[in-house]
């Protein structure tokens, strides 16, 4: 039953080990905790990997030099936890609006304001809905288990690339501080001129070119607009989510990270109590699931979301089953820490309807 | 049956709770099961008590986080104030009993195993290693693991250039799980 392949290390190390396994050449970072281990590894790793590591002066430096090496079609992240990801959002519009990859790490900690160093969902409305200004969609990817943190983070790279968009990797401190066994992977081939057909490489025998997000001229903005959204819309066929004994269940439980893995344990414990309870645990927050929630609202079952903040998800969960069902909800309040028994009062009220 | 088992370790900054959080969870997983560490990090860990929570199972883990714990390693005074009362009834708890009056312990409503972990790594010859006794007289009245899963993973938690430690380390381990042997529980 041995597996000597496994390595045991936080989620922190996870995401970083899982960049460098993506090929990141850039890291760009500044100190908040819980995601120190990121910047902290890295700072070793990536410059022995060949690649660069700046502790910048602020976060909001630290993020447009992604813009920069990303707008070079550099496989680039940064890293940072919620009072710093808000400090970023200028730039990540920026590189929406400008078709730039880049991979932007959330371990995500107690708001609003400072909060707490704890753990907390509730960036969920500003990593999905924006945060920055203007039509924008990040792709946004939640991990729940170590493991995951090191596969999601190699994926996006390869979603930011695919569709020349950030993505975001939103985590929280569970998930960053958390060890657990790890097997480690490298993909098997990347295409060496990825970035080279648009990012700013040199010129040297060919036209210049321009990556920009300013769009003066009469109708081209309108026209920008108009082709984010298209990608905005090939970018549903990314939709991931895992499903737990949901096909003979009659309660839904809809959670993400780190709160669907723990929910998990309730599931499990309500199950060998005869309760017919699922999970549904989104993968990608966006593209969200809302078509496999909707399939399972039409077969007549009921629904809780449960979030580690006071009602976010809860929001996409009503839209995505409005026309046939509704969402029960349960708060786990930032600055407490969430384990198993805390969910089933709620689920088997739930249940009861 | 499935095999399940939690623990929160708790001491002062400095007496090595994570040390032997991350052995107790390497050994696990060199084992071949599932595990989890979680430590708690920030301001708790100037000069108040540090603790981690590890949990070993041959099923998936759901939670990393555990508010009743089936066992507790307590290396201090105020850690046995805050994570006595969660123990589960009873529950295992191996108590530093070099720091600790073991008269302090619910004893009637958890096992308790009292274990002079000070001095016997002193006899040892170096009080450093009262960490690695705890863990060996853990190991040995919760059962988990063999104690010689646990000596044979000392090697992914002790650094290179302590290697020379590691046999010393392992006899420590051993005179826990001894002592454990020879005294039973707390009555």
């Amino acid at each position: 039953m041995s597996q000597p392949d496994r390595i045991f290390i936080k989620g922190n190390e996870a995401i970083a080990r899982g960049a460098l396994a993506a090929g990141a050449k850039c890291f760009f970072g500044y100190p908040i905790t819980p995601q120190n281990d990121i910047p902290e590894f890295m700072s070793q790793a990536i410059v022995d990997a060949g690649g660069q590591f700046v502790q910048a002066e602020s976060e909001v430096a630290a993020a447009n030099m992604l813009l920069g090496a990303a707008a070079c079609g550099i496989r680039s992240l940064t890293s940072s936890s919620s009072p710093g990801i808000s400090l970023k959002q200028e730039a990540l519009s920026y590189m929406a609006g400008s078709e730039v990859p880049g991979v932007i790490v959330n371990v995500s900690r107690g708001g609003p304001g400072l909060g707490d160093i704890g753990p907390s969902q509730a960036d969920y409305f500003q990593s999905v809905k924006g945060g920055g200004h203007g039509d924008y969609k990040l792709l946004v990817l939640a991990p729940g288990t170590v493991q995951e943190a090191y596969d999601l983070t190699i994926k996006a790279f390869d979603l930011a690339f695919k569709y020349r968009n950030p993505v975001m990797i939103l985590a929280d401190a569970i998930i960053g501080q958390m060890k657990e066994p790890v097997v480690p992977w490298t993909p098997e081939h990347r295409d060496p001129n990825e970035g080279r057909t648009w990012g700013l490489v040199g010129a040297k025998d060919r036209a210049p070119r321009l990556v920009k997000s300013l769009f003066l001229e009469d109708g081209a903005l309108a026209g920008q607009n108009l082709k984010l959204q298209a990608k905005y819309k090939r970018m549903q066929s990314e939709v991931d989510q895992e499903l737990f004994l949901t096909d003979d269940a009659e309660l839904i439980v809809v959670a993400f990270g780190s709160i669907g893995r723990i929910v998990k344990s309730t599931v499990r414990k309500l199950r060998a109590q005869g309760k017919k309870v699922g999970l549904v645990r989104p993968i990608t927050l966006f593209p969200f699931p809302a078509d496999v929630l909707l399939g399972l609202a039409k077969q007549g079952k009921r629904f809780i979301t449960i979030e580690h903040n006071m009602g976010q998800m809860v929001e996409d969960v009503r839209l995505a089953i409005r026309t046939v069902a509704d969402s029960d909800f349960y708060a786990q309040l930032p600055g407490t820490l969430p384990t198993p028994d805390d969910f089933e009062e709620p689920i088997l009220k739930a249940l009861e309807g | 049956m499935s095999m399940y088992q939690d623990a929160i370790i708790a001491g002062f900054g400095g007496q090595g709770v994570m040390l032997i959080g991350n052995l107790l969870a390497y050994a696990g997983m060199d084992a071949g099961l599932n595990v989890t560490y979680i430590p708690v990090y920030g301001p708790e860990m100037r000069g108040g008590t540090a603790n981690c929570t590890v949990v070993v199972s041959d099923d998936v883990i759901g939670s990393p986080i555990i508010r009743s714990p089936v066992s507790l390693i307590i290396m201090n005074g105020p850690s046995l104030d805050k994570f006595q009362p969660m123990l589960q009834d009873n529950g295992i708890l191996i108590l530093n009993s070099s720091l600790i009056d073991p008269a302090q312990t619910e004893k009637n409503r958890v096992q308790v195993f009292a274990v002079p972990v000070n001095e016997i790594a002193d006899s040892l010859g170096n009080t450093r290693m009262a960490n690695m006794v705890a863990l060996g007289a853990y190991v040995q009245a919760t059962g988990v693991l063999p104690v010689k899963r646990v000596q044979d993973s000392l090697v992914s938690v002790i650094s290179a250039h302590y290697s020379h430690m590691i046999p010393k380390n392992a006899e420590a381990l051993q005179a826990g799980a001894d002592y454990v042997v020879q005294h039973g529980r707390y009555a």
